[in-house]
C-alpha cells in the first residue's frame, strides 16, 4: 500500500500544481491587478537575494578556474580555461546555482509565510472578503520570480566570469586581456540565451510549489515547517532534473537554428 | 435571509455533518450553539463559500451559494461579514491598514474620506490611538475588537460571529453584545456561534443545537431548555452558571 500512497500523493501534488498554475495564469490577465505588490514581492526576491546569488556566482567562478587549470596545466590545456569556464558558466553553472541559491532563500520564505496565513486564517480572511488570494498573495510571487531571476542570473554570469578572470590573471598567470578576449571571443548569444531561457522554468519551479505546499497546509504550525522544507527540496529537485531535459531541449534547438 | 438545507459535509471518513437544515429570517439572531467540534464553523464557513458542502443547499438573500466559484462568490461575500474565531488580521498590516483593506478592495473612496471613516469606526470600537500598531502588538481582546471592526467597514447585511466574545472580559463581552443588539436593530441578520450561552441568551431570537451531526433542537431559548435531552439541559445550565 505504501507504493500506491506514493504515486497517489504525486499524482494529488502535479495536479494540484497545474491547477495553481492554469489560475495563475488565467487570474493574471482578468480582473485587478495588484503592481505594488508585485514590486514589494520583486524587492525580496530580485534586491534582496543579490548579494547571496553575488556571493555564489563568484566564488564558483573562481574555483572553476583553479580546477580546470590546474587540471589541464598537466596537458598543456591551460589556455582553455577561459571558454570552458566562461561556457559551463553561461549555460549551466549561473542559472543553475543562481536559481538553487534563490530557491532556498525564497521558496522557504514563500511557503513559510503563506502557510502561517492559512494557519492564523488570513489567507480564509482574503477570500471572506471578496477578495483573492491567487491575486493577492501567489501572483506577485510567481511574477517577481519570473522577472527577478533571469536578472539575477544575468548578474551572476558577470561575476562569475569576474572571479575566473581574476583567478585566472593572478592564480594561473595567463595574461587578464588574453583571458577576457577569450571569453568574449568563444561565447555566443546562443549560449547566453540557453541558460536564460531556462531561469523562466526555474522561477516556476521555485514559486509554484513553494506557493502550492504553503497553501496547502491545513492546520497547525507544524505542518508550516514540514511545508517549508518541502518547497525547498521539491524545488531544488525540479530545478536540478529540469536542467537536465531543458539542457538537452536547448540543445537540439541550438542545432536547428 | 438565511436558508441551509440538508447539509452534510465529511472530511476523509469523518462524518461531521449528516444533514442539517435550518433559516434564518431577516433581522432574526439564530444562536449556535453545541460542543466543542461538533461543526459549528464548518457551517459558518460553508455559508460565505469557504468550505463546500458534500449534499445540501444554501441560499443567502435569494441567492444559492453552493456550487458557485470563486469570483461568483464576491457578491455574497461583500454582503456577509464574517468574524473569525481568531481574529485573522493581516499580520504584515497596521491596524489601519486592515480596516482599509475591504474598503480599498471594493469602492473608489477617496484617501481622506476613507482615513476618516477607518478613524471613526476605531472610536466606536475603544480603539482609537491603535491605528499604526500592529495587529501583533495588540492584546487578545483587542485584535478581536479590531477583527469585528473590520468585518464591519462595509456596512453589512449579514453577520457571522464564530465565537465573538471568546477570551473577552466581561467589559468587552458586554460590549460585543451591544453591538450586536445594535445591528440586528438596524436590521442585520445574523448567525452566532458561541459557547458563551449569557451572551446567545442576550442577543439570540432562536437557538439551534447541534449534536453528532444533527440538530437535536432548535427553538426559543425556552423550547430549547424544554427538550427532554439531559445533555441539552447540561450544556445550557452548565455554561450559564
Ligand atoms: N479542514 C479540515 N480538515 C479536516 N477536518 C476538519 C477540517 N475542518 C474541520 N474539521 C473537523 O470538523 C469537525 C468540526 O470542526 P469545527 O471547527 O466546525 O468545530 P466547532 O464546532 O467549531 O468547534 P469549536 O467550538 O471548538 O470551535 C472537527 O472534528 C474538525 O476536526
Ligand atoms: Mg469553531
Amino acid at each position: 500500500m505504501p507504493f500506491v500512497k506514493f504515486w497517489n500523493d504525486q499524482l494529488e501534488f502535479y495536479g494540484g500544481l497545474t491547477l495553481l498554475f492554469k489560475q495563475v495564469i488565467h487570474d493574471t490577465f482578468s480582473g485587478k491587478f495588484y503592481w505594488r505588490l508585485l514590486f514589494d514581492q520583486i524587492l525580496q526576491v530580485g534586491v534582496k537575494s543579490l548579494p547571496l546569488v553575488l556571493i555564489t556566482a563568484a566564488s564558483t567562478g573562481m574555483v572553476m578556474a583553479l580546477q580546470f587549470g590546474v587540471g589541464l596545466e598537466k596537458f598543456g590545456g591551460k589556455l582553455y580555461v577561459p571558454k570552458l569556464v566562461a561556457l559551463i558558466i553561461l549555460r549551466e553553472m549561473g542559472p543553475v546555482f543562481t536559481s538553487l541559491m534563490v530557491a532556498a532563500r525564497i521558496g522557504a520564505g514563500f511557503a513559510s509565510e503563506i502557510g502561517s496565513m492559512v494557519v492564523t486564517q488570513q489567507i480564509d480572511a482574503i477570500r471572506a472578503m471578496g477578495t483573492s488570494p491567487i491575486k493577492r498573495i501567489v501572483i506577485p510571487r510567481v511574477l517577481a520570480c519570473l522577472i527577478a531571476l533571469p536578472i539575477l542570473t544575468a548578474s551572476a554570469n558577470i561575476v562569475g566570469n569576474l572571479g575566473s578572470l581574476w583567478v585566472g590573471a593572478y592564480e594561473l598567470d595567463l595574461d587578464g586581456n588574453f583571458y577576457l578576449l577569450k571569453i568574449l571571443s568563444t561565447v555566443t548569444l546562443k549560449d547566453y540565451f540557453s541558460g536564460f531561457f531556462k531561469t523562466f522554468f526555474f522561477a516556476l519551479f521555485i514559486a509554484l510549489p513553494a506557493c502550492y505546499f504553503g497553501l496547502t497546509v491545513t492546520k497547525g504550525t507544524k505542518e508550516v515547517g514540514i511545508a517549508t522544507t518541502k518547497a525547498v527540496v521539491v524545488g531544488s529537485i525540479m530545478i536540478l532534473v529540469g536542467n537536465y531535459f531543458l539542457s538537452k531541449l536547448f540543445w537540439i534547438i541550438g542545432t536547428v537554428l | 435571509m438565511i436558508k441551509v438545507h440538508d447539509f452534510h459535509k465529511s472530511f476523509g471518513d469523518k462524518l461531521v455533518h449528516k444533514g442539517v437544515s435550518f433559516e434564518v429570517q431577516k433581522g432574526e439572531c439564530l444562536g449556535l450553539i453545541g460542543g466543542s467540534g461538533v461543526g459549528k464553523s464548518v457551517i459558518l464557513r460553508s455559508l460565505i463559500g469557504l468550505e463546500k458542502p458534500d449534499r445540501g443547499l444554501i441560499e443567502i438573500d435569494g441567492v444559492i451559494i453552493t456550487g458557485l466559484n470563486e469570483r461568483e462568490l464576491v457578491d455574497i461575500r461583500k454582503k456577509v461579514a464574517y468574524i473569525f474565531q481568531g481574529g485573522a488580521l493581516f499580520d504584515s498590516m497596521t491596524v489601519f491598514e486592515n480596516l482599509a483593506y475591504p474598503i480599498r478592495e471594493h469602492s473608489k473612496t477617496n484617501e481622506a474620506a476613507l482615513t476618516e471613516k477607518v478613524l471613526s469606526q476605531l472610536q466606536q470600537f475603544g480603539l482609537q490611538g491603535s491605528e499604526y500598531v500592529y495587529p501583533a502588538q495588540l492584546s487578545g481582546g483587542m485584535q478581536k475588537r479590531v477583527g469585528i471592526a473590520r468585518a464591519m467597514m462595509m456596512n453589512p447585511e449579514f453577520v457571522l460571529y464564530d465565537e465573538p466574545t471568546a477570551g473577552l472580559d466581561p467589559f468587552n463581552t458586554k460590549k460585543i453584545q451591544e453591538l450586536i443588539l445594535h445591528l440586528k436593530s438596524t436590521g442585520v441578520t445574523s448567525i452566532l456561534v458561541t459557547h458563551d450561552m449569557p451572551t446567545a441568551m442576550a442577543v439570540c431570537d432562536r437557538l439551534v443545537f447541534l449534536l453528532n451531526g444533527r440538530i437535536e433542537a432548535q427553538g426559543t431559548l425556552a423550547e430549547v431548555k424544554s427538550e427532554s435531552n439531559p445533555l441539552i439541559k447540561k450544556f445550557i445550565d452548565g455554561e450559564a452558571s
